[in-house]
């Protein structure tokens, strides 16, 4: 038999036909939905007069415009994203789909709340409406992200047409470096290989530091795979995922466990199978990494300088440069921002508050600016508040809000003004992202904790202490 | 030949690389639950200043832009957000094609499905072509065949690839879950197949949400 890579196993496992030599008829095991990017899908069932295919099989949170004041009760006052949230509820009943609502204690960003509770299993095929949805290749499921009409395609028969995307390795072998995370080894992937490098591909991370990485440190590796264009991200599941999953699905019990077990041991790539692409990369290169311009490949380590705007590049530099403010051979070490935002599908998930936690604990934000952590779901909130974490952030002078999708894409009230600077946890620094003429620097938890304290951008691993 | 074979019209050029659907359509144009006035949030930051007012030096703002179909763009065109929105918005502003050097995947597929054609050509292509838009007096005007898969400006001829399968889209209009569901029999037999090898998949979404209601 001819080896096969885990991308492959997946797509095989989940044909249902066969279209043509570049399209199969691929099953979804689960797709999740949200407010904005779902309302025109179901809008097409109903002119269609077609039925939920497979209602037990999607899910919907109300995420991207749900506001996130410290409040107990929310209310969306905003018309147009009050009528979002209700016409999901409306949606969601309609076609007996499990809803995260507005005030559900469990609510929360898609791609946190999907696999906190054991809903993505190793080996699933989980698509969305969302482009973070390649996160779920950290459990070893094929997760991508869908536009519109495709969640439609998906509501009314739970399968996609589905265009073979071609295979890349990403080898990361060594440690990474005191200070460092998955968060900087994926912006530093992402400058190597450009926004566009993983283009058409779906990308197997593999190799001793991803290995090492927690399930957590995982999904925010996966999740920026797509800002270097990746089609999916993938890592063969083993020991650490396993764990993670089979303590929150409590349904895999001791009847289906071994069985379960079995099938998710198949789920790695072939010794000798054959990739189109391969990178390797060393951990031990990895430093904090901070984007610079707008795009996440415009990103260098702390301890570096932004490059000058000459060869190749030229224009997308200059054009960069004139929107951030920056100028080429600067450091960005010293730079003051006005904002500080943790959160997002990409960090705000109990670990990174955690981390942000030990960078602050006893220590207080700089009075120069804002700072809020935006915690991606109810479950990671709750968890914070019972570790302790949220009083540590509180003391130290961070807004401690409700959950959501926030500032990432400022969908909601959470905007910034023309010409502030934002350390964010995000992950896309396109021009206007955080609001109108804002400018986005793209770090890790850790980072943005340090240029909290400090009032500017600054190397967390110079601030010792805790 | 129809219309849907043949766009012809004025190109105007996007010379920026991985222009984003964040640019494309801003995230204030996201809050309705129809397609409905999309073509106003077009390149929304690009087309207005801070107060609203029209920049008069943008491409599409000048006069002899008005009515431009076709867009000639950088590379990685449409990365970031899977938002469709960006897609509707392009079509109701006109636009009926874009061609650029490269697509991100989940745009490409999005103009696909949403017959917005989108014409991959070479760097060096796009450079030229480019260049040409900003040589002559008027708007250079490219026409588009779809049938033989031509493009053509007033100094280049080019062929462009399309699978089989968007060609066929882009000129009939396939109802597309009306074609998936002929499969239907096949699917549900698959799942049932899928379910009986792997019955922790089943119901995943709904089990789940009903263990955390009990607890």
């Amino acid at each position: 038999m001819t080896p096969k890579t885990l991308y492959r196993k997946l797509v095989d496992s989940h044909t249902v036909v066969t279209l043509d030599e570049q399209n199969v008829l691929l099953f979804c095991d689960l797709q999740l939905m949200n407010e904005y990017t779902s309302p025109q899908a179901f809008a097409g069932l109903l002119e269609q007069n077609r039925e939920v295919a497979m209602p037990g099989q999607n899910v919907a949170t109300v995420s991207h415009i749900i506001p996130t004041h410290p409040v107990q009760h929310r209310v969306i006052h905003d018309s147009a994203s009050a009528l979002q949230a209700s016409n999901l509820k409306r949606n969601c009943d309609l076609h007996n789909i499990p809803l995260f609502d507005t005030n559900d204690s469990l609510q929360g960003i898609e791609h946190i709340i999907a696999p906190e509770h054991g809903m993505i299993r190793p080996g699933m095929v989980v698509i969305c409406g969302d482009s973070h949805t390649t996160t779920y290749g950290a459990l070893g499921a094929l997760g991508f992200g869908i536009g519109t009409s495709e969640v439609e395609h998906v509501l009314a028969t739970q399968t996609l047409v589905y265009r073979l995307a071609q295979d890349m390795r990403i080898r990361v072998d060594g440690h990474l470096p005191i200070g460092t995370t998955s968060k900087d080894l994926i912006l530093m992937i992402i400058s190597r290989i450009s926004a566009q490098g993983a283009r058409g591909f779906v990308v197997e991370f593999c190799g001793s530091a991803v290995e090492s990485l927690s399930i957590e440190a995982r999904f925010t590796l996966c999740n920026m795979a797509v800002e270097a264009g990746a089609r999916g991200a993938l890592i063969a599941p083993d020991e650490t995922a396993i764990t993670y999953v089979l303590q929150r699905a409590p349904d895999i019990d001791a009847s289906l466990r071994s069985r379960a077990l079995a099938h998710w041991a198949t789920l790695r790539s072939d010794e000798h199978a054959s990739f189109d692409v391969e990178h390797y990369f060393d951990a031990e290169d990895v430093a904090p990494y901070v984007s610079w311009g707008t795009s996440p490949d415009q990103s260098i380590p702390i301890t570096g300088t932004i490059p000058h705007a000459e060869g190749s590049q030229r224009a997308r530099i200059e054009h960069a440069l004139h929107y951030t403010g920056l100028a080429g051979g600067m450091p960005l070490e010293g730079l003051p921002v006005d904002h500080v935002f943790i959160g997002s599908c990409t960090n705000a998930r109990i670990e990174d508050l955690r981390t942000v936690a030990a960078v602050v604990k006893g220590r207080h934000v700089s009075p120069s600016l804002r700072a809020m952590v935006v915690p991606g779901s109810g479950a990671v909130k709750a968890q914070a508040e019972a570790e302790g974490i949220a009083q540590v952030l509180i003391d130290a002078g961070f807004e401690w809000r409700q959950p959501g999708c926030s500032m990432c894409l400022a969908m909601n009230d959470d905007v910034l003004a023309p010409g502030q600077r934002c350390a964010s946890t995000t992950n896309r620094n396109f021009e206007g992202r955080q609001g109108r003429g804002s400018i986005t620097h793209l770090m890790s938890p850790a980072m943005a904790a340090a240029a909290a304290l400090t009032g500017y951008i600054t190397d967390v691993r110079k601030l010792g202490g805790s | 030949m129809t219309d849907t074979h043949r766009i012809e019209g004025i190109a105007a050029p996007l010379d920026i690389a991985n222009l984003d659907t964040d640019q494309i359509m801003p995230k204030q144009f996201l809050r309705g639950i129809d397609k409905a006035g999309l073509d106003k949030g077009v390149l929304w930051d690009l087309r207005f200043d801070g107060e609203g007012r029209p920049r008069a030096d943008f491409v599409l703002n000048r006069p002899e832009y008005a009515g431009t179909r076709v867009l000639v763009a950088g590379p990685n065109f449409g990365c970031g957000s899977s938002r469709e929105h960006a897609v509707w918005g392009l079509q109701q502003y006109g636009i009926r094609a874009v061609i650029a050097p490269s697509f991100a995947e989940i745009f490409y597929s999005n103009a696909m499905n949403n017959g917005l054609l989108a014409v991959t050509l070479s760097e060096t292509d796009i450079i030229e072509l480019m260049k040409e838009t900003t040589e002559g007096a008027a708007p250079m005007r490219v026409e588009i065949n779809v049938d033989v898969m031509i493009v053509r400006s007033p100094r280049m001829t080019r062929s462009f690839a399309l699978s089989d399968r968007h060609r066929r889209m882009f000129l009939e209009g396939v109802d597309m879950i009306g074609a998936t569901l002929a499969h239907k029999a096949d699917i549900d037999a698959f799942a049932q197949r899928h379910w009986g090898q792997q019955p922790w998949v089943r119901d995943v979404a709904r089990r789940t949400k009903q263990r955390l209601e009990r607890s």
